[in-house]
């Protein structure tokens, strides 16, 4: 039942309850999830003004590259804070009916896509605004989120079992998610990075080259073959840890729920 | 085939409290060779099964019974695939649903229609075989036109009619069930027993928890008498309630 591989149903079943939450945003709010996207554009005009006042860097390269990098942030940290309580959330449900674990991932990631893509339609906005150019290497961005996603499905997997263990682990990870808010250029351009702090600060933050890899065919430009690289090689690192612990501990997930 | 085996199966419950569920306790503990938090160390395990063996086969009628406690509840997790056995084996053939909770997973602010999809795809059925039978469930719940109204302007009978009609729709091999399901006013209540007598007697092995002797008299052809989550008693309907009822 619970152990045994995914049929077609108990896959749609993780994307129809992503939808439902998402409608539920809908219900007796005419715009929904836009609020969220009107609070983004807030908060990108203000970033935008202060930081690229501080920063003395031109608008033109500066707000693009803020709007595309912040979305993605609050796409990428939303998924993983929301998939440490992905089981704990669901704890009736997994108490009550052996559905796979993996239906509930698939219901955070699918959620926060959703949401990822009321966000993005600010891009094409700011982007117009800046006249920036747009070119075919956008569409790099479609092998490179299916990327992402795949390794934010581990992610949030391996979080979602570790949590309902341990509980106060995902007041590490929103600490953790913080400080690597930070340390990765998102109000910040790494063009202002001295050299040498930059390799250390760039070349060894994963959170750089998974923001990287999107945000570079955003912006027309293509993500650097490192970034692949890196991206790929924490995908398949991550869930071969995943599906290890998973291994190791399904039988017993429902009992500490 | 449906058939359902338990060999030597226990189910250990662990009780967490807040330092054992803490990753940082836990890392202390590591880090200072346990002396921290000598005290705490001992997980509280609670028996809630203990060297289960029975087998279920074709036609039999189950009636758990046994008092607050006794793992009734706990013995139907581990029959529909919730909680694995810590110990021992459980084999199980044959698709398994319970009518434990039937409002499980209804979303108050989704309409009554949105609420069968969704209801329905907890009980495994796909969009295609929804939509086959959906005409069939709107109109076994007696909504009319409020199927398209969110289900929290409902009254608690009609939200129970919609829960009660989709749950209903599938026909399990194994079915499950928590005393038996009574719903709605009278009309409503005869067009649900018959519809619940109807999948009770088409499902290969039913399992029902009881603490009523009439039901389980009326509904098993055999019953099992669970005391401390063990088996106190084993067989025939007439023998085992004489014994648990007095």
């Amino acid at each position: 039942m619970r152990l045994e591989s995914l049929n077609r149903s108990q896959l749609s079943l993780g994307f129809l309850l992503g939808w439902t939450d998402i409608l539920n945003k809908y219900r007796r709010s005419v715009i929904g999830p836009f609020w969220l996207t009107i609070s983004m554009g807030v908060m990108i005009s203000c970033i935008g003004l202060v930081f690229g006042g501080v920063f003395k860097t031109p608008m033109v390269d500066f707000l693009p590259f803020l709007t595309a990098g912040l979305i993605l942030w609050t796409f990428v940290v939303g998924t993983i804070n929301e998939g440490c309580f992905c089981f704990i959330s669901s704890e009736t449900l997994i108490k009550q009916l052996p559905i796979p674990f993996f239906v509930f991932v698939i219901r955070v990631v699918w959620r926060n896509l959703l949401l990822l893509a009321h966000q993005i339609v600010i891009l094409p906005v700011v982007l117009v605004m800046m006249g920036s150019n747009i070119s075919l290497t956008t569409f790099l961005a479609i092998p490179a989120i299916i990327l992402v996603v795949l390794f934010l499905s581990s992610l949030v997997f391996f979080f979602a079992i570790f949590c309902a263990r341990y509980r106060d682990l995902s007041q590490i990870v929103s600490n953790v998610l913080q400080v690597a808010f930070y340390l990765t250029p998102i109000i910040w351009m790494p063009s202002l990075l001295p050299e040498r702090l930059g390799a250390v600060i760039l070349d060894w933050n994963p959170f750089y080259h998974l923001i990287e890899l999107l945000r570079a065919p955003l912006l027309s430009s293509a993500p650097s073959f490192t970034s692949w690289l890196v991206v790929g090689a924490i995908t398949i690192l991550s869930w071969c840890l995943t599906l290890l612990l998973f291994a190791r501990v399904k039988h017993r997930i429902a009992y500490w729920l | 085939m449906a058939s359902i085996q338990f060999i030597q199966a226990e189910v250990n419950i662990p009780i967490f409290n807040a330092h054992n569920r803490s990753l940082k306790n836990r890392l202390m503990h590591i880090a200072s060779g346990g002396k921290l938090s000598a005290d705490t160390s001992g997980h509280v395990v609670v028996r809630a099964l203990h060297g289960l063996n029975f087998s279920f086969r074709e036609g039999d009628r189950v009636g758990l019974i046994g008092h607050n406690g006794a793992g009734k509840s706990t013995l139907l997790r581990v029959l529909c695939g919730v909680y694995a056995p810590t110990q021992g084996k459980v084999l199980r053939q044959g698709s398994v649903s319970s009518l434990i909770d039937v409002s499980l997973g209804i979303d108050h602010e989704a309409t009554g229609r949105e609420n069968i999809y969704l209801r329905g795809a907890f009980l495994g059925l796909s969009k295609k075989e929804i939509n086959a039978c959906l005409g069939k469930i709107i109109a076994f719940s007696e909504l009319g036109e409020f199927i398209d109204l969110p289900v929290r302007t409902y009254s608690s009978g009609m939200h129970l009619r919609l829960a009660f009609s989709v749950s209903t729709v599938i026909q399990p091999e194994i079915l499950l069930m928590d005393e038996w399901l009574s719903v709605g006013d009278e009309g409503f209540k005869q067009k649900a027993e018959a519809r619940l007598t109807e999948i009770v007697e088409s499902t290969k092995i039913l399992v029902i928890a009881s603490h009523s002797r009439d039901l389980v008299l009326k509904t098993c052809n055999r019953v099992l008498w669970l005391e401390h989550g063990m088996i106190k008693m084993d067989g025939e309907p007439d023998e085992v309630c004489a014994a648990y009822f007095g």
